[in-house]
């Protein structure tokens, strides 16, 4: 699908477009795209620079791709404070709104206010959590790039961004390693 | 040792797709059907709002009837999806594969239906906003948070909202799939809840931590909600037999018990209707039949505790209470044939029947287990809070009993048909087994040669 016109101009803003080329290779078994990956390393392709496309999680390490580093344990810690703010201020405020005072006790009842903060704390903790897991992901991506539907059919897909120079060794070495296909997005 | 066989991801996606790409013929017939029921439901609320709650059975005396029996036992069931999914992914067990987002998805209807039970119970639904939620600014008036009148809203809140973005992360990755393949305007609404999945190791790690990070969060969600469900009676101190301590753990326990027994069951019937022998396996039945034995055994010694600590104060009215539970009946129902029945299918029946192993792999064996433990745990929760409102006491005559009439009992069928309605609707435009999990735990499968045996075995990673 397209990306619409000011999506596009806010991208180009933010990383201007590059001069690399996009190529994508269809590797039946892990154990070829993993060795067209060490090949590539071995070319002087950064590790930055291509990334491996699967249908379903592998260990991590078993194609040999890049460690991945992310800030996502800090996303609960930042939606539980919120939570719990907003918890505190909800019951409080309401309280002191309303006064209910019963037989001389504290305006504020703090036993049903744990309550209520408790699943404030936890609704704002898991909130950012998944917004946190869809930010961290790089989601959402409105422009898939170059892709093959056969990838989420078992097909393993190494996409590599090439300069123009060297753009023919990166196919060649794909199609050593046992690439059933090579695609670029010329 | 594991059974099956490790299957090509295509036909893992054709297999698990079928229910989605393909519509079976039986399926408008069927939720046809159901929507009928439900229908009539809603009319008779329709009804009841209009008429009033005295067209139920309702009194004076007896206020919590069928409405809230079925309350908690929908929150019960929701209970399945974080017991499953959740604890079964941080413990990294196999098995849960096939079940988890059945168990997920289950959660969020049943919470969903449970909903609907209070609101209705009110008589006058509307008031419930401003019971419950701060928004009347104009007249000043906010709620009163210290009765569990807004504890359950928050916490059964917070549970939905958290187990509905359980399952919908857990679902990108499987909106790729169909994004891939379909085509015209289901193509452009996948792709558009795909969000541009690709499946790079990022994506992946992501996903994977976000799976236990979930779990981890969730859990104690799933702990407070029902334990809040029970304070609604634990906190009614002038109710007898109610305001008990071991309601908590007794609640969360009884909820599992019910939530796996209904998960079980909703696997025995998708795997017949879309056959899908080659995921939900009898390896799988077996394992949670095993887990089912442990989760009724639990429920069943917090029974006995819960009997025990209402008898043992020897306190007059409390006991007048339990004696119209367990003594042959003096006035109207006799509560006592309740009881025996109730622990009888709810623990007994089902446990003698789980024992064997050959027992837990029969389904036909299964499904009247996981059946007759749901009868037994609706049955639980009436027999828990009726005879404690009845509120028998020796010489008064502030008493009475309770009785359903039949606008209670056809809502109370159709949140039966109002859940399996809302199953086979999301079973038909989302995946209800996990294909990246299954294809996940098809990659970790290897076959051992151990001496003169060939064993299937999956590599786990710590």
């Amino acid at each position: 699908m397209a990306m619409p016109a000011i999506l596009q101009r806010m991208r180009d803003a933010i990383s201007p477009p590059s001069t690399k080329q996009a190529i994508l290779g269809l590797f039946q078994d892990a154990e070829s795209a993993a060795n067209a990956g060490d090949a590539l390393k071995g070319a002087g392709v950064p590790d930055t620079d291509y990334d491996f496309l699967t249908d379903s999680p592998y260990p991590e390490g078993s194609l040999g791709e890049r460690e991945e580093k992310h800030r996502l344990y800090l996303y609960p810690f930042i939606g539980a404070l919120l939570g719990l703010s907003s918890g505190i201020m909800i019951t409080a405020m309401s309280q002191v709104a309303y006064p209910l005072v019963t037989g001389g006790k504290p305006v504020l009842s703090l036993p049903p206010m744990a309550i209520v903060c408790y699943e404030g704390t936890m609704l704002g903790a898991i909130l950012f959590t998944v917004i946190g897991i869809v930010f961290e992901s790089r989601l959402p991506k409105f422009q898939l790039g170059i892709y093959d539907n056969r990838i989420t059919q078992g097909f393993l897909g190494l996409r590599v961004k090439a300069e123009p120079e060297q753009r023919y060794e990166v196919i060649e070495i794909m199609n050593s390693a046992g690439a059933v296909e090579v695609k670029t997005d010329e | 040792m594991q059974e099956g066989k490790v299957l090509p991801a295509a036909q893992i996606n054709r297999d698990l797709l079928r229910s989605i790409l393909e519509t079976p013929r039986w399926f408008w017939p069927v939720v046809s059907i159901l929507g009928l029921v439900v229908l009539a439901a809603t009319i008779t609320i329709g009804i009841m709002i209009n008429t009033g709650l005295g067209i139920t059975g309702l009194n004076y005396k007896v206020v919590w009837g069928f409405f809230i029996t079925n309350f908690v036992f929908w929150i019960g069931i929701s209970h399945a999806g974080v017991m499953l999914s959740a604890i079964l992914r941080l413990a990294k067990a196999e098995w849960r594969r096939p079940a988890t987002r059945a168990a997920e998805v289950l959660t969020i209807f049943s919470l969903m239906t449970a909903m609907i039970m209070p609101i209705i119970h009110t008589g006058r639904p509307w008031r419930i906003l401003y019971w419950a939620f701060p928004y009347d600014f104009a007249r000043g008036i906010w709620p009163n948070i210290r009765p569990p009148l807004v504890w359950d809203p928050s916490a059964i809140l917070t549970y939905l909202t958290s187990s509905t973005l359980f399952v919908l992360i857990a679902l990108v990755p499987d909106f790729a799939v169909l994004r891939d393949r379909t085509t015209g305007w289901p193509k452009i609404v996948y792709t558009m809840l795909a969000m541009g999945w690709e499946g790079n190791p990022r994506q992946w790690k992501l996903q994977i931590i976000a799976g236990v990070l979930l779990s981890a969060l969730i859990l104690p969600v799933f702990v407070s909600v029902h334990s809040i469900v029970s304070w609604d009676f634990g906190m009614a101190v002038a109710i007898k037999s109610w305001h008990s301590t071991v309601f908590a753990p007794y609640f969360v326990v009884g909820a599992v018990h019910s939530g796996v027994s209904a998960v079980v069951f909703a696997m025995i019937l998708l795997r017949w209707a879309y056959g899908w022998q080659d995921y939900i396996r009898h390896e799988h039945i077996d394992a949670l039949g095993r887990l089912l034995i442990v989760v009724a055994t639990g429920w069943f010694y917090f029974l006995v505790m819960e009997i025990i600590f209402g008898i043992y104060g020897l306190e007059g009215d409390e006991l007048a209470v339990r004696a119209l539970q367990f003594l042959p009946g003096e006035y109207g129902v006799a509560y006592n044939v309740w009881m025996i029945v109730f622990v009888g299918i709810t623990y007994f029946l089902p446990v003698i029947l789980w024992l064997p192993k050959a027992w837990r792999r029969n389904l036909w064996i299964m499904s009247a287990a996981c059946i007759s433990v749901n009868v037994g745990m609706w049955l639980e929760r009436y027999l828990l809070f009726v005879p404690g409102q009845a509120n028998k006491q020796f010489l008064t005559f502030t008493w009475n009993d309770y009785l359903p009439r039949w606008p209670e009992a056809l809502i109370v069928a159709a949140t039966f048909a109002f859940v399996s309605m809302l199953m086979l609707l999301f079973s038909r435009v989302f995946p209800l087994v996990p294909l990246y999990d299954i294809k996940e735990g098809d990659i970790l499968r290897t076959e051992m040669q151990i001496g003169r045996r060939k064993l299937t075995a999956t590599f786990r990673e710590d």
